[in-house]
């Protein structure tokens, strides 16, 4: 049972990360040239902030002639490698956590439980984090904090996925004392103010400089859009096949250990 | 394991075993967080391989667009 809806989170996973790819390469790339344009059209202000990085680590990074894979390849093949790896990675653990919440937080449909669960881990894992640090195009960072910058995000990150974890298990204490929908709501309360009062005490990140700001808009739309429409055809097509797992075993004579083996 | 057989329209109402979900949820949690690990820094922040920034040149426009701190 386990390994069939594996499976299928990673399939689901897959067709979210190619759905993905596309809405970023259609809605993300033209912003991602801009800004490379940018970065390439500022000679003095490069290559001061490479010599300052290439001093710090000896990182020499190239989007020019230069570079080790060219833009064609970046934009396409490695645009897609990226995101299709992410949606695999996600799809898996989609699954496992589909399959821990199943029958336990909730007794709903599975592609019910599956859609929310989508819902629910696409603001925990990328928009509560999104809004503290949110997503910057080349051209936008200094290379010298990119170590601090990475620290905090996945910091960020780890804290939201934690707050949520207690409070799903606080919202099914809380629920079975108080009933469904306060308890969900006290739940869902408490990880918010927690989250709030963290991302508050938590170091701004501000190094977006003189960047023209309808690029820098488009480009963070361009970014959150490729989440949503990856975490949306996940939850919907992970709830689809998972009901169709779920329903597949026969209900009265549902011999457990026939089932698993 | 006294699952309710309820003959309702709603499909059956399934808990999987925790012990059947561990060992795969360890087996597929450290191979996704690989995974993870090099979409989304490798050659960035850290670089376990020493590819010269190859891993990042390859991954860059995916790891802008799904919002990770790229360079």
């Amino acid at each position: 049972m386990m390994r069939t809806l594996l499976v299928r989170g990673m399939l689901a996973g897959l067709l979210a990360g190619v759905l993905a790819t596309v809405f970023a390469y259609f809605f993300g790339e033209p912003s991602v040239n801009v800004a490379i344009g940018l970065e390439e059209s500022a000679p003095a202000a490069h290559e001061g902030h490479e010599g300052h990085a290439g001093h710090a680590e000896g990182h020499a990074h190239g989007h020019g002639e230069e570079a080790v894979v060219s833009r064609d390849l970046q934009s396409t093949v490695g645009l897609f490698t990226g995101v299709a790896a992410y949606g695999l990675a996600v799809g898996g653990l989609f699954a496992i956590a589909f399959a821990l919440v199943q029958g336990r937080v909730g007794t709903l449909r599975p592609r019910l439980t599956s859609a929310l669960l989508a819902a629910g881990a696409f603001v925990v894992v990328v928009l509560v984090p999104f809004l503290k640090y949110p997503a910057n195009p080349p051209a936008v960072g200094s290379s010298g904090t990119i170590g601090d910058r990475t620290a905090l995000y996945f910091a960020f990150l780890a804290l939201s996925v934690l707050c949520a974890i207690v409070a799903v298990i606080a919202g099914r204490m809380l629920a079975d004392r108080l009933g469904a929908w306060p308890g969900g709501l006290l739940a869902c309360g408490g990880y918010l103010v927690a989250v709030a009062v963290s991302a508050a005490l938590l170091p701004v990140v501000d190094e977006v400089g003189d960047f023209p700001a309808t690029t820098l808009w488009t480009f963070r739309t361009a970014s959150l859009g490729t989440q949503v429409v990856l975490w949306a055809t996940l939850g919907l097509a992970f709830g689809t096949l998972a009901e169709r797992v779920l329903r597949e075993r026969p209900p009265a004579t549902a011999p457990e250990p026939a089932g698993q083996r | 394991m006294s699952q309710p057989t309820i003959a309702a329209p709603h499909p059956v109402q399934i808990r999987i075993p925790l012990r059947e979900i561990v060992p795969w949820a360890i087996f597929a949690g450290i191979l996704s967080l690989v995974v993870l690990f090099f979409v989304t820094t490798e050659a960035g922040a850290v670089e376990l391989l020493s590819t010269g920034g190859l891993v990042h040149e390859f991954l860059h426009d995916g790891r802008h667009l799904l919002a990770f701190p790229c360079h």
